[in-house]
């Protein structure tokens, strides 16, 4: 009798409260990443909405729909949106999920900080929306925010934007010590750190990355808000600034900055490909070296973003071999994929095809990479659409492409239901082709001559911007299935098995579908 | 093996062909018209190249793959999950193919960053949203402004076929010289580009950057700002006029003899209408983009002139805004850009137009007036 009385209790103290309050006082890594997962979705939408401005305005040459005043603002939100609000965030969410399950941690090591990284995201989004409705309009010097133009030349809301980002800095930054102080203190017994599961390791190093350059993009906001309002002049040549330093810091944190938004999906794609190839990962060890190499050679690469401010020769070689180097790790991960899937027994669930097109399309996006790493070729690659080619193959195809996969991955083990595979499928491949029609074709334009960033453009680039504006459409709808197949999910749908996927490994397929609000209060044993 | 390399020539004459398509454009780097693009397309079709095999390889493995191993009823996948030979094996090709790209790539680096002498040295300098290019040699000075006029942006009227790429007056240099460009900036941080000189040289102030070219035939090249610079980025083009070596001598004897006339013209007794008619083309080209067609700028930002007390009644304020800018905001100087006969016309044409004719004080600006500020300076 006492222990009905007993279990009675438990429930009441340790389940989930009802209402608002259970979302907003939560110190549940479950709710968290739940939390982080539907607002970066929302910010997918809201980022997806400016880039269908950006494509409606080049439909077609001549001024369209928006001024090129507010299409600069379009694209300078578009890609903050998309970088802060929803990859990072994602990626967060998938975190504060999976990583302690995949650890056999009962939670993430610091909770109640971990309620404080996430409220505060929708805060500084909120401060950032907000600057359209004032007056000289939101952010509109490329998301990059080069001074002079976002500092002597910046409207007036630029200091909000300061503020926002300093804000979004703070959350990174408490969000990764929770990260990797759960990974190194909280791992079941008997978990070696070279038995950690991959996403767990790509997430340990991205958040050392975190921690390392965040605070360096505070600097560089801080030195514009001094310039700004308190008469220093860092990057105003008139009073002896330099501003080429700007983009010096701003690269110091935007390259590393660049591979945080793409390492925890290297760690969701070897999961997914060694599940439905039903067959260990090929070369875990070199897998992790991998890795670790990339984040470390990540932070001597920053100028192949400058090849054109006037480096001296040798600054211009030497990031140019940094850069080049950086395919060697990236190439032994995409072998290290296929030798995984050789001799498999492999099955094409949703989860597995995003993954397949993640390692095909990020192949692409890598060796345009390799081409702009030629630092005399990058004179004419620079600052064209081929260059807006480039990173979108690795983030779209590539982070996002991740993210959705790992989505419907682990979407079973969240709502306990099957997602509907044939609307799945129909996701994929909508998203597939469309993807390709809206990106291939901006290397073309991008060789031809274009430059990025214009809202208007010369004649002979016309068909195909028509081109890739029908494709963004089509990628843009498509995302709204996704949408309601995440819905149908919570309500309905197969029951899942704890397992979901025939031969998945890893701690968090032991636990039941949907997972309990609480896992592994008593740590498993890792053998 | 035939069938692959006909599947490869098919594929290759495929991709050749695309340009030939009416109507789509350039799909490729365009090789340019000296020495050093030359040398630079080649490089970037060499690494295209490379890089067009590995992906072909990486794929078609793939491909496989998929085909090869699909689940079927009672296979057993096998269950090696290392190969440390191989893996080494891979990570030293990958080392060498990248050794073989950076060989020619370092080269090539070296022979575009040359910054002797030239025979013409050119100092460009951005401004938002034009470029200007002064001779050094020579001095000669102008400015070089979008032509594409408003109707064509706003699809009123049909588009010309250099939309967007036009300029009221190209730079003009010699062919089979060498040209020294010295870029810099006046305000924020612009990118001088001419794809077919692969000459593309961020122009940044307080900063002067040099870049090169030796033109071997005649022609017109067009290029444009490669750095986000406000919000008239996408309408500051760069169009570069390559002459023979004596064409460009007559064409800077005339730059000077236009000089000497346009001096002479403040001593000319001008009429209201005369300075209204070259102020309204003045103000077309220079002034709209910030203060509009009707003279109601876009507020905060760009002031309204149309009814603006200082336009209506302070002619030696609006005088003094013309000739030194204001400072911290866009309005710049243009008392370097501009002739004394453009300012005053152009002063006067403000004070006329919109309405601000009756409502103000209606005084008109002579050039002499502007001459004469300029020489109290002094």
């Amino acid at each position: 009798m006492s222990a009905v009385i007993d279990s009675h209790s438990d429930d009441h103290h340790h389940g989930p409260a009802k209402g608002i309050t259970r979302w907003l006082y939560t110190t549940n890594h479950k709710d968290i990443g739940t939390l982080y997962l539907w607002f970066s979705f929302l910010m997918l939408f809201l980022g997806g909405a400016m880039a269908m401005v950006i494509r409606a305005e080049l439909f077609e040459p001549g001024s369209q729909i928006v001024s090129p005043e507010f299409y600069n603002q379009m694209l300078t939100n578009h890609g903050l949106i998309m970088v802060f609000g929803a990859v990072m965030p994602a990626f967060v969410g998938l975190a504060n999920w999976i990583i302690p399950m995949q650890i056999g941690a009962p939670d993430m090591a610091l909770p109640r900080m971990n309620n404080l990284s996430f409220w505060i995201l929708p805060v500084a989004f909120g401060i950032l929306i907000s600057t359209f409705f004032m007056e000289g309009g939101g952010p509109n010097f490329g998301w990059t925010f080069y001074a002079p133009l976002s500092t002597t030349y910046a409207p007036p809301t630029v200091t909000f934007f300061i503020f926002a980002v300093h804000i979004m800095g703070a959350s990174s930054i408490m969000g990764s010590i929770n990260i990797i102080t759960t990974i190194l203190n909280m791992r079941a017994p008997g978990m070696t750190f070279m038995k950690m599961p991959l996403f767990t390791w790509t997430w340990l190093i991205t958040a050392y990355l975190l921690i390392a350059v965040m605070p360096v993009l505070a600097g560089a906001v801080t030195m514009m808000l001094m310039d700004i309002h308190f008469g220093t002049s860092f990057f105003n040549a008139a009073g002896g600034g330099d501003p080429v330093l700007f983009q010096h810091i701003f690269w110091f944190f935007g390259h590393p900055e660049v591979y945080i938004m793409i390492l925890p999906a290297f760690g969701i794609v070897s999961h997914i490909i060694e599940t439905f190839s039903r067959k260990p990962i090929f070369g875990y060890t070199s897998m992790v070296y991998a890795i670790a190499s990339i984040a470390i050679l990540s932070f001597i690469v920053w100028a192949h973003h400058m090849f054109t401010v006037g480096m001296p020769i040798a600054g211009e070689l030497f990031f140019m071999y940094t850069t080049m180097l950086i395919a060697i790790p990236t190439g032994v991960k995409v072998f290290n994929w296929l030798s995984t899937m050789f001799k498999g027994s492999i099955s094409f669930e949703t989860p597995m095809l995003f993954s397949i097109a993640f390692v095909a399309l990020f192949t692409i996006g890598g060796l345009s990479g390799l081409m702009l790493a030629i630092a005399p070729a990058d004179f004419q690659y620079h600052d064209t659409y081929f260059v807006v080619a480039h990173f979108h193959y690795v983030l779209v195809p590539g982070a996002i492409f991740g993210i959705i996969a790992g989505v419907y991955y682990w979407l079973p083990k969240w709502t306990g239901n099957m997602y509907d595979e044939v609307l799945g499928k129909t996701h994929f491949w909508m998203s597939f082709i469309s993807v390709n029609i809206t990106f291939f074709p901006m290397h073309f334009v991008g060789l031809a001559g274009m430059p990025r960033r214009i809202p208007d453009y010369a004649l002979q680039f016309a068909d195909f911007n028509m081109v890739i504006s029908i494709g963004a459409f089509i990628f843009g709808l498509t995302q709204l299935l996704f949408l309601f197949i995440i819905l149908k999910s919570i309500f309905a749908g197969k029951q899942a098995t704890s397992e979901v996927w025939e031969g998945a490994k890893g701690l968090e397929w032991t636990v039941a579908s949907p997972a309990p609000y609480h896992t592994f209060e008593t740590p498993p044993e890792v053998k | 093996m035939v069938l692959i390399k006909r599947i490869f020539a098919a594929l290759i004459t495929c991709c050749a062909s695309l340009p030939l398509f009416a109507g789509w454009g350039d799909v490729n780097m365009t090789p340019g018209v000296n020495a050093l693009s030359r040398e630079i397309f080649d490089l970037h079709m060499t690494i295209f190249w490379i890089c067009v095999v590995i992906g072909a390889l990486v794929l078609g493995f793939m491909v496989y793959l998929i085909v090869a191993f699909r689940k079927k009823d009672g296979d057993k996948p096998a269950q090696f999950d290392d190969h440390p030979v191989l893996e080494m094996t891979w990570t030293v090709l990958f080392a060498v193919i990248l050794a073989v790209m950076a060989i020619p790539a370092t080269f090539t680096m070296i022979r575009a960053y040359d910054d002797a002498e030239g025979d013409i040295n050119i100092l460009i300098t951005g401004h938002q949203w034009k470029w200007q290019y002064e001779y050094l040699e020579d001095e000669v000075s102008f400015f070089s402004n979008l032509s594409t006029d408003l109707d064509q942006r706003n699809n009123i009227a049909p588009k010309s076929d250099n939309y967007l790429l036009e300029v009221d007056e190209p730079l003009v240099i010699p062919t089979n010289r060498r040209i020294r460009f010295l870029i810099t900036a006046n305000d924020v941080i612009h990118s001088w580009w001419v794809p077919d000189f692969a000459v593309k040289q961020d122009a940044i102030p307080g900063f002067i950057n040099t870049a090169w070219t030796q033109v071997d035939e005649e022609g017109i090249f067009r290029g444009q700002c490669t750095e986000l610079c406000g919000q008239y980025h996408g309408y500051m083009p760069v169009v570069v006029k390559a002459v023979s070596p004596e064409d460009y001598e007559l064409w800077v004897n005339e730059k000077k003899e236009a000089k000497i006339q346009q001096a002479l013209l403040t001593e000319k007794l001008w009429s209201t209408e005369e300075l209204y008619e070259i102020g309204e083309g003045v103000y077309q080209t220079n002034c709209v983009a910030c203060h509009q067609v009707n003279g109601e700028g876009l507020p905060p930002v760009f002031p309204a002139l149309a009814g603006s007390d200082l336009v209506l009644n302070d002619k030696a304020k609006q005088i003094e805004i013309l000739m030194e800018g204001v400072q911290g905001a866009a309005m710049q100087s243009y008392a370097e850009q501009l002739s004394e006969v453009d300012i005053a016309a152009v002063i006067t044409y403000t004070r006329k137009a919109w309405g601000n004719d009756a409502s103000g004080d209606g005084e008109i600006v002579i050039p002499k007036e502007i001459l004469d500020y300029k020489n109290n300076k002094l």
